[in-house]
């Protein structure tokens, strides 16, 4: 089911008091139907650009049109063109999973001999069927979550905004979200805008990538071309007992920098790609240096994300809060 | 859907959260009949005080429990918003085609049918106590009315409260202030026989007093219209400024395009 | 070593509470302003009640409700100790002294002591607000030893009462728990009039309700006399020891499940 308009963003600022730039000049198009990854670390601007693509806050400059509506000017009609899963669950923890459907359903003005029907749907859909009748207050995060989808998608919202959705789910949880999210872009043509600080949903899920730092997109692509345009592997080497990592980092720092990244070992990057390998392993031969692992990684986001920022995104330090809007 | 019929379901979730909470409904019930009890029987020789104005202080008190409970009512309202603030749920209500007027006036119609349950009960308590009320049945009505405006107006308040701190805690913070003003007020003694100038000045100045008297007129006196203009006066003006101020608090809060 | 090992924890545990309360205003300032605004409420709103026949305490009514304003802060001073206790249990601290305390009743003196200061902060300024405006003191020095002495008793068995309900129910919910007992028996009492003047049920629940012998006696000593004091005593102290008891065996209640 293609869709007629996606997302576009042109120069979109927010500025809180206090000269605070949560958002530096954003431009962004998503296609219909496309699953749109927004990474960055904490305080990037991630949910203000979230908050104000969903109409929840003005911008103080530029513009953007969600599903062909301004996101000023129109605000109701992009909200009844859009869903929105926001960071906190936003739930009512004295009402019970179908409660909250059946309100979510009336308010977006859905004829009440519809309503059960649309709420059973997407109880099954889910996965919470059995649970529909308890207080969300007794759900677990990971149930919440998914209430969180289904009264997202309530009103069949052609767009869909999912605000660091599975951040402190378990694996489990995760992955059934992750499912649930690439059907939906792939049967029914939902547009997805996923934001994420998780490299590996990111990659898993996003057609394309955009990666925001400091209020601005830094890089934007698919994560297979962004790693291509970083185009180096890693390597890292484990010393074997007799063997010491600085002795081994001074043979393979001949072959590209070293990252640090390695807590057992050393890990390069290497200069001139996967054909160093072979060059390394003869070194350390013959320099009788042993190894209990050496490992060959693939550039990950992160990768991309150092090489545009100079700051790796995994365990990144920032804990500049997000301005609450 | 129609403004009224997005008020009745705000109404009817304001409800159902209420009714899901025990202490909610214990506490407007049981803690006003307690006070009322006690205070009623513990200064019942009060009415031999020259110039006290009935025979029973349990008749002249019986307005006490309206007022405790249209504060009680102030907490609900304003802890409850604050919670869906806190909780992002007025995000998940911003998204929809909710009318900002509708959040605040269904959460009030909430209000206005615990409160009306609650003057029902406060009434019939004093009635099976022996009170006996000197306006009649329709007197009764008008009281259940001007209570349960009360309750719409100190709930109005609380909500006020709720949207512009967005705290729960800064709500409950509110609850020893008003419990402030009610006790310094005509609560305990008409205002002609308070003693301490300094107490009877802040009691005649303070709009609960009003509020008190206008209820107490129509159970110990019949048809005061002074007495009823003051109270249904000073609820309006309550109830207008703190919708008013509430509609304010909201558009802050609610910057949604 | 033993008693050492108590009362290293007592103090500490005191030390802590008492730290945490002076620092934070909206934890002091509850337990201050409102026995002040009792006292402004009845003694002030209410002083008419003095012309009423039959009224005949020497000490005018400032006084009389200054007893009664006194031992309810000195009550809900425990009661207050409680909501914290809850408080600790229920956000994991409690479960950290009970893991570092060698001698774990040493909490619930800590506990106690801690009470104790708070309110003796509120009874001072109390004393000094109603001596301001007027307050005729009857008794001598040693009867208002005793008048405070049975008023920090009290505080103990409202402590202990409020104690004992926060570790058996390690929430904050159990807050209406701890007080609607206590502001029972405070207001089922020659509150606003001596118990003479009570008529009806009140007056039956007034007699064998043990604050109004705390009432009686502290209003005795307050204006110079000892009625009373010889039956108030024996109660509160009995009371305190009942409730030490219980308040011991809650401290079991969370011990077993806690660990």
């Amino acid at each position: 089911m293609a869709q007629a308009h996606g997302i576009e963003a042109e120069g979109l600022v927010r500025t809180f008091k206090g000269d605070i730039v949560a958002v530096d000049g954003i431009d962004l198009r998503v296609e219909p139907g496309e699953i749109y990854g927004f990474l960055g670390p904490n305080g990037a601007g991630k949910s203000t650009t979230v908050h104000m693509l969903t109409t929840l806050l003005p911008p103080t400059s530029g513009s953007a049109r969600v599903a062909g509506f301004d996101i000023v000017k129109e605000g109701p009609k992009v909200r009844s063109s859009i869903g929105a899963a926001l960071q906190e669950a936003a739930l009512d923890s004295l009402l019970t999973g179908r409660e909250h459907l059946n309100l979510q359903c009336a308010l977006h003005g859905i004829p009440r001999s519809e309503r059960r029907a649309r709420s059973q749907e997407l109880l099954e859909r889910v996965g919470l069927t059995l649970a529909a009748d308890r207080k969300v207050g007794g759900y677990s995060g990971g149930m919440k979550r998914r209430l969180d989808l289904a009264l997202a998608l309530a009103h069949r919202p052609t767009i869909l905004f999912l605000d660091e959705p599975t951040t402190g789910l378990d694996p489990q949880s995760r992955a059934a979200l992750w499912t649930e999210v690439a059907r939906l872009a792939r049967d029914d043509g939902v547009t997805v805008f996923l934001t994420t600080q998780y490299l590996e949903e990111a990659d898993a899920l996003a057609d394309r990538v955009g990666i925001i730092d400091h209020g601005h997109i830094v890089a934007e692509g698919t994560p297979a071309q962004l790693k291509a345009q970083i185009g180096r592997p890693t390597v890292e080497a484990v010393p074997a007992d007799g063997a010491t990592p600085e002795a081994i980092a001074r043979i393979m720092e001949q072959f590209g920098e070293n990252t640090g990244g390695s807590a057992k070992g050393v890990a390069v990057r290497l200069e001139h790609g996967v054909e160093d390998l072979a060059g390394i392993v003869r070194a350390l031969d013959a320099e009788g240096l042993k190894l209990q692992n050496l490992e060959l990684h693939a550039p990950s986001l992160d990768d991309v994300f150092l090489a545009k920022t100079g700051r790796s995104l995994e365990g990144s330090e920032e804990e500049e809060a997000e301005v609450e809007a | 859907m129609t403004a009224l019929a997005q008020v009745g379901y705000v109404a009817r979730r304001s409800v159902l959260r209420t009714a899901r909470q025990p202490a909610n409904i214990i506490f407007p019930f049981v803690f006003p009949t307690a006070l009322l009890a006690v205070t009623s029987a513990g200064l019942s020789p009060a009415t031999k005080i020259p110039g006290f104005p009935s025979d029973s202080f349990l008749a002249f008190f019986l307005a006490f429990p309206f007022i405790q409970g249209a504060l009680f009512a102030t907490m609900n309202a304003g802890t409850d918003l604050a919670r869906d603030i806190q909780t992002g749920f007025l995000n998940r209500l911003a998204l929809t085609p909710l009318r900002g007027g509708a959040l605040i006036v269904g959460q009030l119609g909430g209000i206005a049918v615990l409160a009306f349950i609650q003057n029902c009960y406060y009434l019939a308590v004093g009635l099976i106590a022996g009170v006996r009320l000197e306006s009649g049945i329709v007197g009764g009505i008008v009281l259940i009315i001007l209570a349960t405006g009360v309750a719409i107006a100190f709930g109005a308040l609380g909500a006020f409260f709720a949207l512009r701190t967005g705290s729960g805690e800064a709500v409950q913070g509110l609850f020893p202030l008003l419990f402030v003003g009610l006790f310094l007020s005509s609560m305990n003694l008409p205002r002609n026989l308070i003693e301490q100038d300094w107490f009877r000045t802040v009691a005649t100045f303070n709009p609960i007093s009003y509020l008190i008297e206008g209820l107490r007129s129509l159970i110990i006196t019949g048809w005061d219209w002074e007495a009823l203009g003051l109270a249904f006066g000073f609820a309006a003006l309550l109830a207008g400024s703190a919708m008013v101020l509430a509609s304010w608090a909201l558009q802050l809060r609610l910057t949604r395009t | 070593m033993i008693r050492r090992d108590f009362w290293s924890v007592a103090f500490a545990v005191a030390w802590r509470v008492l730290h945490n309360v002076f620092t934070t205003p909206s934890l002091l300032l509850p337990g201050l302003i409102f026995p002040l605004f009792f006292f402004t409420a009845f003694a002030g709103g209410l002083s008419r009640v003095e012309s009423i026949p039959g009224f005949d305490f020497p000490n005018g009514y400032t006084a009389f409700q200054f007893v009664f304003v006194l031992l309810q802060s000195a009550a809900f001073g425990g009661v207050f100790t409680g909501f914290g206790i809850a408080r600790d249990f229920e956000y994991g601290f409690a479960r950290r002294l009970l893991l570092a305390a060698p001698r774990r009743s040493g909490l619930v003196a800590g506990y106690t002591l801690a009470a104790a200061g708070r309110w003796a902060v509120t009874a001072t300024i109390l004393t000094i607000v109603a001596l301001a405006v007027g307050m005729q003191v009857g008794g001598s020095g040693v009867n208002l030893i005793a008048l405070y002495a049975l008023a920090l008793i009290v505080n103990l068995a409202g402590t202990l009462w409020a104690s004992g309900i926060a570790m058996r129910l390690r929430t904050v919910q159990a807050g209406p728990i701890m007080q609607l007992p206590v502001f029972l028996l405070l207001f089922f009492a020659p509150v606003y009039v001596p118990l003479a003047l009570l008529k009806g049920w009140l007056h039956s629940v007034a007699s064998v309700n043990p604050t109004t012998a705390f009432l009686e006696a502290g209003r005795s000593l307050i204006s110079g006399s000892t009625d009373h004091v010889s039956v108030a005593f024996p109660v509160a102290i009995g009371l305190a020891v009942l409730l030490s008891v219980w308040a011991w065996r809650g401290l079991r209640s969370a011990e077993r499940a806690a660990l």
